[in-house]
């Protein structure tokens, strides 16, 4: 394969991923795994 | 040599303690050599006419101290402070996180006795001769075990998103140095280069961008998101915004490194592509800085009593002013204005003294009583005043030096009907005297709520001792 079309192809995945990233944080926003995570500097007092 | 250490049952603070002391220290040294130079642009005789004390090897030393001893130190004391108590776990090999103190402070010796001696590879933020390169990787690698080694052993399910950022900002700084400082030895304290010409310029700033990408960004993220939550006593306003705001960053800053060789011998695309995605940057960035502030609603009457809060705050506000003014001055006609005169170096400070420093301070004087069983900072109304220093410092440095920047930019550029220069480059030097000398004033301000600040810190720890904080144990937080 091109060394090009390999260049393409891994910048065109990698703003895929970022979307699936959005998508996904987006998308769990209100789950307590998410609240849990949040909290986690409150759970040493 | 205690092993593995995962059946401690307190939290390893003692190198905490360590690295905290000395970030003041250093930054108290770091910002009195920022002065001296800067006394030194009013009336160059300063220099005392001795090489070891002029502004070329002053300058490095400046810089070094200012951002890897008092940023540095600030850094691996915060990291080490909450990676240990958002993972409910003592620190992984705690020989190491010994050698990694004194070994940053070998570092910082090497630094501060081979730059006035002339000793330099040249290479901004990176002039450290190969053998001090070397053990810069070996405490680098050494902090790195001892981090994820930490977040490797921990007792809860999630990875806190600080350590997200601390943990980027490890990786990339150790890909970074490896890379831009990659030389070929000529003798004990002289190195050539591995990289030639324009690619050795575009590692460079590569590497340079980065640094303050991961090294002042990413890392000093990383103490936002534990601090200002904790010290505003609420959750960060959205986690999942930390979380887009974290791989934004990722996937964008190690592109922005061209926008410093704007107008070079760098490919035409590569400048457009560097200038594209420092545009991009500003999204992220200013998602962080609402991210940050936002944890505050609800509570900003907090900001009218609490200093340290107020030194967290400001300090995001001035993350979002020049992360706003860097993808500005990244456009190639703005830069075309802006590139080596002195708005740079204003820029930078806006960066440096207002995001940076404040952040770190409020980190300190939050960690400085609980790590040495008090209640809080020695004195109350000391941090009050510093902040006041502080904040007017680093606004007539800043309004000063945009000042004089843009005024030089316009000076250089004006020509005559004829299309001779207008102006000679010594007119361009003259004109900037009054704003030095208020740049100067800036700094002198910052620098003595440093001092202050380390008069404070050090009342603190000789009147407290050393505090041991207890690991919750598995069953609370199950």
């Amino acid at each position: 394969m091109d060394i090009n079309t390999l260049r393409i192809l891994a910048t065109v995945t990698s703003f895929i991923v970022f979307v699936g990233i959005i998508i996904w944080a987006w998308k769990r926003r209100d789950t307590s795994d998410f609240k849990d995570a949040a909290n986690l500097p409150f759970t040493n007092d | 040599m205690q092993a593995l250490n995962t059946q401690s049952t307190t939290y390893n603070d003692g190198v905490i303690r360590q690295f905290s002391i000395m970030a003041v220290v250093w930054g108290v040294v770091g910002m009195l050599v920022g002065v001296i130079i800067a006394a030194q642009l009013v009336w160059p005789e300063l220099n005392l006419g001795l090489p070891w004390t002029s502004f070329g090897r002053l300058r490095p030393l400046h810089t070094n101290a200012v951002i890897f001893a008092f940023g540095g130190c600030t850094l691996f004391a915060t990291s080490y402070y909450v990676v240990q108590r958002t993972c409910h776990t003592t620190l992984f090999l705690p020989q190491l996180a010994k050698f990694t103190f004194w070994g940053w402070q070998a570092v910082i010796l090497a630094a501060a006795i081979s730059l006035p001696l002339g000793f330099t590879q040249g290479k901004e933020y990176a002039e450290l001769e190969w053998p001090i390169d070397i053990l810069i990787t070996l405490v680098w690698v050494a902090y790195a075990v001892v981090f994820f080694g930490t977040i490797g052993t921990r007792k809860v399910k999630h990875i806190y998103v600080a350590n997200w950022f601390f943990g980027a900002f490890i990786i990339t700084v150790a890909l970074l140095h490896i890379v831009n400082s990659a030389a070929m030895p000529a003798s004990m304290m002289k190195s050539y280069s591995a990289y030639a010409g324009v690619q050795d310029a575009m590692v460079q700033w590569w590497y340079g961008h980065n640094a303050v990408g991961f090294f002042l960004t990413a890392g000093f993220l990383g103490i936002m998101y534990y601090f200002v939550p904790k010290q505003a006593e609420r959750p960060v306003y959205s986690y999942s915004l930390s979380i887009v705001h974290f791989w934004a960053l990722i996937f964008t800053y190690m592109w922005a490194g061209p926008h410093h060789l704007h107008y070079t011998a760098l490919p035409d695309w590569t400048q457009s592509l560097g200038m594209a995605f420092s545009l991009i940057l500003l999204a992220p960035s200013w998602g962080g800085m609402i991210n940050g502030m936002m944890t505050l609603s609800g509570a900003w009457h907090k900001l009218r009593t609490d200093p340290i809060l107020r030194f967290m705050i400001v300090s995001l506000s001035f993350y979002g002013m020049s992360t706003f003014e860097g993808p500005m001055m990244a456009i190639k006609t703005v830069n075309s204005l802006s590139h080596y005169t002195d708005w740079t170096v204003g820029h930078v400070h806006s960066g440096a003294l207002g995001w940076v420093g404040l952040v770190s301070m409020g980190a300190i004087y939050y960690m400085i009583p609980r790590l040495f069983g008090q209640k809080q900072m020695h004195s109350m109304k000391a941090i009050e005043l510093h902040f006041w220093l502080a904040t007017v410092g680093i606004v007539l440095y800043i309004a000063a030096l945009w000042i004089a920047g843009v005024m030089e930019g316009l000076m250089w550029r004006a020509i005559n009907t004829d299309g001779t220069l207008t102006y000679t480059f010594v007119e361009s030097v003259k004109a900037k005297y009054p704003y030095y000398i208020i740049r100067l004033l800036g700094g002198l301000l910052y620098l003595s709520g440093m001092i202050i600040m380390l008069w404070n810190v050090l009342k603190t720890a000789t009147s407290g001792k050393a505090a041991v904080a207890t690991i919750p144990p598995v069953a609370a937080h199950a």
